[in-house]
């Protein structure tokens, strides 16, 4: 059992998360309202990783994070370390990797929120990020809770993105399913099926917990 | 000097140009028209909630809005908005939905402006409430005071009965009157109701097909419609001033000038009331004077003004210490011989004049 894996995963899923949460929010309010030109082709943009191979977008992550990109010479410079097969790498690779999934059950929810209510709050004096803080967020709160625990989910169980960015160090970029993989390889199948369940229970925990919140007020679990 | 609303549109459905004094004194505005005129399309604009194209052109006292190409934001023009929905925030109780507009001001006097505006508002007793289970009488007070609360430099409210049922409507709408009569903020409230455009109006504007087509006073309006179509759309000649004297066994009794007017009692009306009689053109019979009794309640001496044709029929303006407009037929005019100047006798039944209570 690779406790090791399984911390870093929790890890690099709860910052994922945490980055995700704030920079989606803006993002998916202005995808929501925005009556702009451009706005179609960003949403096309953020909705990539959903079809991309991982090991697309990995090798551009890389292209574009790798020692001799611009990113990553000024990032040498700025901290003596490579961004890419490091833990920071692999968190930019996972923000992009999971955008849309941040992105679009918060584009839903904003979109869902009565258009009047947000009118009412920009005549009362209130500015478009203070009308998206105090009213599209409170009332989009499955949308939010949706948008974190896939987020989550999603960053737990990636592999070719993280195969390709992060590489396999442990303790820095070896994830629960990189884990998994490698015991696979050495014949260890009982790691690798323990390790499995470990996944498999903890996704269908936390999918099962987000469907009681996002119930409203409906009995999650109704007596026969 | 009061503040001046000019409004020059030309949108999809709009062709306007409008300049409004918004006097505190006799603060509302009525923007009457039937639906689909464009009265919502042109509220949002001056709101700063429709982004207009070019030849727009808003401008309020002194400042510009609008000039289609900058728009100043809707935050920054200091304008209420009550929508017909009332659209309260629903994750919010009732005074954090009337504090909402209020993120300047410190937040002890935050609270007690709110409180002060729930009071105004008749809606002091729903503090502590959540936004969810009002009635739609008592959201339509709590979006008020949220409305009045910041102090607007104008309020615009949209159809703000229309949400509301038969009986609430009717007590709100007199009461809305003194409500913004007392706030003293310049007012523009749209409607297609003629009962609301009587009750509410100092001033009235009526759009026909997103054209202005005649403003004034209320009476002015409803007396003496400027175009053949503002007659279709406000649908009755004749509105004079009066007061409520007797009132007995279902009837009230009017004093208008020099005469009394007999009408059905509307209910609610308590002698020395100010109203508004209504009486359509159509309803005003002509007789010579001296006649025989008849039913109709109301004989009242007058004296032809002009006629005009229009069509099959004959109007006649007539002076009977008020200006009244009656139509007749070509036939009846001939047989009266009325020409300017003839004295008659106006005859009108008593259900055919509409009571209308105006609070101040």
């Amino acid at each position: 059992m690779d406790w090791t894996a399984v911390e870093l995963s929790l890890r690099l899923a709860a910052a994922t998360t945490a980055v995700l949460l704030v920079v989606a929010v803006p993002l998916a309010a202005w995808l929501a309202f925005s009556r702009r030109r451009w706005t179609v082709l960003v949403e096309a943009v953020v909705a990539l990783p959903l079809v991309l191979p991982p090991t697309v977008l990995g090798f551009y992550i890389l292209v574009a994070l790798g020692n001799r990109s611009p990113i990553g010479r000024w990032w040498i410079e700025l901290t003596g370390s490579p961004i890419v097969f490091t833990f920071n790498g692999l968190l930019i690779a996972s923000v992009v990797h999971s955008l849309p999934f941040a992105v679009q059950p918060l584009m839903a929810a904003f979109a869902g929120v009565d258009r009047r209510l947000l009118e009412a709050s920009t005549v009362l004096g209130r500015t478009w990020p203070s009308t998206i803080v105090h009213v599209a967020l409170p009332l989009s709160r499955a949308g939010f809770v949706t948008a974190g625990v896939l987020t989550f989910a999603h960053t737990i169980g990636e592999f070719g993105v993280v195969l390709m960015v992060g590489g396999n160090i442990p303790g820095q970029t070896r994830t629960v399913a990189i884990s998994i993989y490698d015991s696979v390889q050495a014949f260890d199948h009982a790691a690798a099926g323990r390790t499995s369940v470990i996944l498999l229970v903890f996704s269908l925990v936390v999918l099962a917990t987000t469907y009681t919140i996002n119930r409203k007020g409906r009995p999650a679990w109704p007596r026969p | 000097m009061a503040p001046t609303l000019t409004v020059c549109l030309r949108h999809l459905l709009l062709d306007v140009d409008l300049e409004l004094p918004l006097d505190a004194a006799r603060p509302v505005t009525v923007l009457f028209g039937s639906s689909g005129a464009g009265k919502t399309t042109l509220l949002r604009c001056v709101a700063g909630l429709e982004a207009p194209a070019p030849p727009a052109h808003i401008t309020f006292d002194g400042h510009v809005w609008n000039d289609g190409r900058h728009r100043l934001p809707a935050r920054k023009r200091g304008v209420a908005y009550l929508f017909q929905d009332h659209a309260l925030f629903p994750h919010l109780d009732v005074d954090a939905n009337v504090a909402y507009g209020l993120t300047d001001l410190p937040r002890p006097q935050r609270r007690e402006r709110a409180g002060r505006a729930l009071v105004a508002a008749g809606a002091a007793h729903l503090s502590g409430r959540a936004t969810t289970n009002l009635s739609g009488g008592e959201a339509q007070r709590v979006a008020l005071a949220r409305a009045l609360a910041p102090h607007p430099r104008l309020l615009l409210l949209d159809e703000p009965l229309s949400a509301l049922d038969g009986p609430t409507r009717s007590r709100l709408r007199a009461e809305l009157r003194s409500i913004l009569v007392e706030a003293g903020t310049p007012t523009l409230l749209v409607t297609h109701d003629r009962t609301e455009a009587l009750t509410l109006g100092d001033r009235i504007v009526v759009l026909v097909d997103g054209r202005v087509h005649q403003q004034g006073t209320v009476e002015e309006v409803f007396s003496r419609p400027a175009t053949p179509r503002v007659a279709e759309v406000v649908g009755v000649e004749n509105v004079v001033t009066g007061r409520v004297g007797e009132i007995d066994a279902g009837l009230v009794h009017i004093e208008v000038a020099a005469e009394t007017l007999t009408a059905l009692d509307p209910g609610a009306l308590s002698t020395g009331d100010r109203v508004l009689a209504c009486i359509r053109a159509e309803d005003i019979a002509l007789e010579e004077p001296g006649t025989r009794r008849s039913s109709p309640r109301n004989h009242l001496d007058a004296r032809v003004t002009a006629l005009t044709s229009e069509g099959a029929l004959q109007r006649v303006d007539l002076d009977a210490g008020v200006p009244l407009v009656a139509y007749i037929t070509r036939p009846a005019r001939d047989e009266l011989g009325l020409a300017p100047g003839t004295p008659v006798t106006a005859v009108i039944k008593a259900p055919a004049v509409h009571v209308i209570p105006r609070t101040s």
